[in-house]
């Protein structure tokens, strides 16, 4: 056991340190520091370019697709220096995180060859079409149909919470192939341009007024048909495996935000006085403890290694960091007081902590919520016997 | 960076939870909570066959030379069956000789000490007046301190040891409400006294092997209350199903292991960054005492209620770590006072 970096890492560190820092300093100032994922898109893509020149945009990829095959305290180092150096949010993380490493576990070297390129290098944003209005909790429930004609698929359905979908030009789906079938079966893995007349995006505006989440419809969208990953009628184990690099290292970079955000809580208690409040004080150990311990969580949960076993760290750390979240909006508005419920202007917009008191509502719902979380540590942590299943 | 067991610390992890499980069992410890709180048998298995009271402590002096690491998965186990062994006073004594220790004073106590020949205890806080080189004062709530043969007191910015056996030393025994580890007052009246060498070193030692020690035997109690409710709820059947597949059952075992899991990293950060000599190590070792004492007492108070009526018996195992939990609540700082230190860490002090 051991949590000190080597030499080589550390040379490393300053290598990407240097180098992030030397491109927030002029070249992209002007979107340092943006956490949204609406703002400056134009930029930003501009930015992800930049980062693939330079082989920094997926670094724990094989080399031979655009990586550099990093190990795991590459990526830890890198994420804390991106953070560090107040590099923007990344409006490509599902591409990168989530589609990138999937294709890599689930994709034919066609498949990669077609599609990794685009995701290294920049040029192609990704987004996720998993949940529709009946299949949120229960995402087996599906009910987009994928039919095929010639040698395409035709796509029938309605997606929601697709996050960042109005600027993706990819978006990857699970849709039923198999008509009849029922629950987890006979569910394909589909990858689609989003750029086409079978695809409508409409905004959806959020408690927090803002619109990072969309419902995107399906009428006769199309896809080649070698766009599947995995076989048809097996989309739901590939949909599994996508889930499991939720949990990867992109939770470090995460981390970082979450940093800066309990920073600001911080000095906003310094500067209002209510530091001095011993309740406060209580509460933001409280908060600063558990961030340390989401750190370490995320390590423990990186250094197995044994990928056949999903730990308890990997299994708890979801519920764990979003009810974090919650809590931290919450003292920050405790914190600031009345003044926080203020905009600063016209419009119904928030500074950043106000806007994360309301964003972090979501924290606990999107990606399962924190009771179906607690469901699947129970079942599969705990092994408890399943929720019996309802028939209506 | 590898923050998962070497093999060698998984094969000592693997030893001593078979060992405590094998024999610190209820009945043994039930035997010890009647008497001085201390099984005196599985504490001289625990020192001579397994040779394990000297874990922490350096090799030129019996000890086997390894971390806090290694302490920590010793406690965890040691925890996990509430093993009624003076563990506490023993990894706070032994570090603070070792670090704090001149070489004769290193020579003359630690190959006692990792041999098990010696009872040890630790006083927090405590008010005493030095003259002559002698101690005065009342020391309360010692940990296993009528039954210990050598004391740590930190006093006037020096550690010290006494042996309990001399004169000046009045020593009172507590019905205390965990029985593992019963506390008692040591009154003393210019009584004997060794200045460790280095003070500073030792007392933050001692207290950082103690905080250690709390947190990993709160980690180990609290998956073990958790690990045996899940058994209960298995078996245990109304309605006409197992209790555990009711989501209000299994949704408060799943909150026990959200904690547990954090407790786990709390624990081995901080042993680790008290052997690496990290800038985070005060931190994390406030952070593991806290945060592991009150996943603890949530768990154990979890399995009384889970467990129903059988759990508020005597009887039942469920008390046992429910008062453990509670001396461990606030053993050494409770928490308030360590979330307050975190806080001058991060706000700095109150104006």
């Amino acid at each position: 056991m051991k949590l000190g970096f080597s030499p080589a890492d550390e040379a490393f560190r300053a290598e990407c340190a240097d180098w992030l820092q030397d491109q927030m300093a002029v070249p992209f100032a002007d979107i340092r520091g943006i956490a949204n994922l609406c703002d400056a898109i134009p930029r930003r893509k501009e930015w992800e370019q930049q980062l693939a020149a330079h082989r920094w945009s997926c670094i724990g990829w094989p080399e031979e697709w655009g990586g550099r095959g990093a190990t795991l305290a590459q990526q830890v180092i890198f994420a804390e220096e991106y953070a560090r150096a107040g590099a923007p949010n990344r409006i490509n993380h599902i591409g990168v995180e989530l589609a990138g490493p999937t294709i890599l576990a689930f994709g034919t070297q066609a498949q990669k060859a077609k599609y990794l390129p685009g995701i290294a290098g920049g040029t192609q944003i990704w987004c996720q079409g998993f949940s529709e209005p009946n299949a949120g909790s229960d995402l087996a429930n599906v009910r987009t149909r994928a039919r095929r004609d010639g040698e395409e698929w035709v796509v029938n359905g309605q997606k929601v919470w697709t996050s960042l979908a109005h600027y993706s030009d990819m978006i990857f789906v699970i849709a039923r192939s198999e008509e009849g079938s029922k629950g987890p079966k006979g569910l394909s893995f589909l990858l689609l341009d989003v750029d086409q007349p079978g695809i409508e995006v409409r905004p959806i505006r959020q408690m927090n007024g803002e619109a990072e989440f969309n419902e995107t419809f399906l009428t006769d969208a199309r896809c080649p048909a070698d766009a599947m990953l995995g076989a048809a009628g097996e989309g739901w184990k590939v949909a599994m495996g996508l889930l499991a690099f939720e949990r990867g290292v992109s939770t470090l970079g995460q981390q970082m935000q979450f940093r800066n955000e309990l920073d600001a809580v911080i000095a906003a208690a310094r500067a209002n006085g209510q530091a001095n409040d011993p309740v406060i004080r209580q509460r933001i150990a409280g908060a600063e403890i558990g961030l340390r311990l989401m750190r370490y969580g995320a390590l423990r949960m990186l250094s197995n290694t044994d990928l056949a076993k999903i730990d308890g760290a990997a299994l708890t750390y979801k519920i764990q960091w979003a009810t974090w979240r919650r809590d931290l909006g919450e003292l920050a508005m405790d914190v600031l007081g009345q003044a926080g419920e203020i905009a600063a202007g016209d419009h119904y917009a928030w500074a950043p902590l106000p806007n994360m008191y309301l964003f972090s509502r979501s924290d606990t719902i999107y990606g399962g919520t924190n009771q179906i979380q607690r469901n699947l540590i129970a079942e599969r942590g705990l092994g408890l016997p399943r929720e019996p299943r309802g028939d209506l | 960076m590898e923050f998962a067991f070497t093999s060698e610390q998984g094969m000592i992890a693997e030893t001593v939870r078979g060992f405590f499980a094998e024999n610190a069992t209820s009945d043994r410890t039930r035997a010890a909570m009647a008497g001085e709180g201390i099984d005196r048998d599985l504490w001289s298995a625990f020192a001579t066959e397994l040779g394990l009271a000297g874990i922490g402590l350096p090799e030129d002096h019996g000890g086997a030379g390894l971390g806090m690491v290694e302490l920590a998965i010793v406690a965890e186990a040691a925890g996990a069956q509430v093993a009624a062994l003076p563990l506490l006073g023993h990894g706070m004594v032994g570090q603070a000789i070792a670090r704090g220790g001149s070489d004769l004073q290193k020579a003359q106590w630690l190959p006692r000490l990792a041999a098990g020949e010696l009872i040890c205890t630790a006083a927090w806080e405590p008010q005493v007046s030095i003259g002559d080189g002698r101690l005065s004062g009342t020391l309360n709530f010692l940990p296993h301190g009528a039954s210990a043969d050598l004391l740590l007191v930190h006093a006037g910015g020096d550690a010290w040891l006494v042996e309990l056996k001399g004169a000046g030393i009045a020593v009172q025994r507590h019905v205390t409400m965990d029985q593992t580890r019963p506390l008692a007052t040591v009154t003393l009246d210019h009584a004997a006294a060794t200045k460790l060498e280095d003070g500073a070193a030792a007392i933050a030692g001692a207290l950082a092997a103690g905080w250690i020690c709390l947190a990993a035997e709160a980690l180990g109690g609290a998956q073990e209350t958790l690990d045996r409710t899940v058994g209960y709820a298995r078996e245990r059947v109304q309605f006409g199903r197992p209790v555990g597949s009711f989501q209000a059952y299994k949704h408060r075992l799943a909150d026990m292991m959200i904690e547990i899991e954090q407790a786990r990293s709390a624990v081995y950060w901080a042993a680790c960054a008290v052997d690496e000599g990290s800038d985070e190590a005060p931190l994390a070792l406030h952070a593991a005492k806290a945060f592991c004492a009150d996943t603890f007492q949530m768990c154990a108070g979890n399995m009384i209620q889970l467990h129903g009526g059988i759990g508020f018996t005597w009887e039942h195992d469920a008390h046992l770590f429910f008062k453990r939990a509670r001396s461990i609540l606030t053993l050494l700082g409770d928490g308030p006072w360590h979330r307050e230190q975190v806080a001058r860490m991060v706000l700095g002090a109150a104006a």
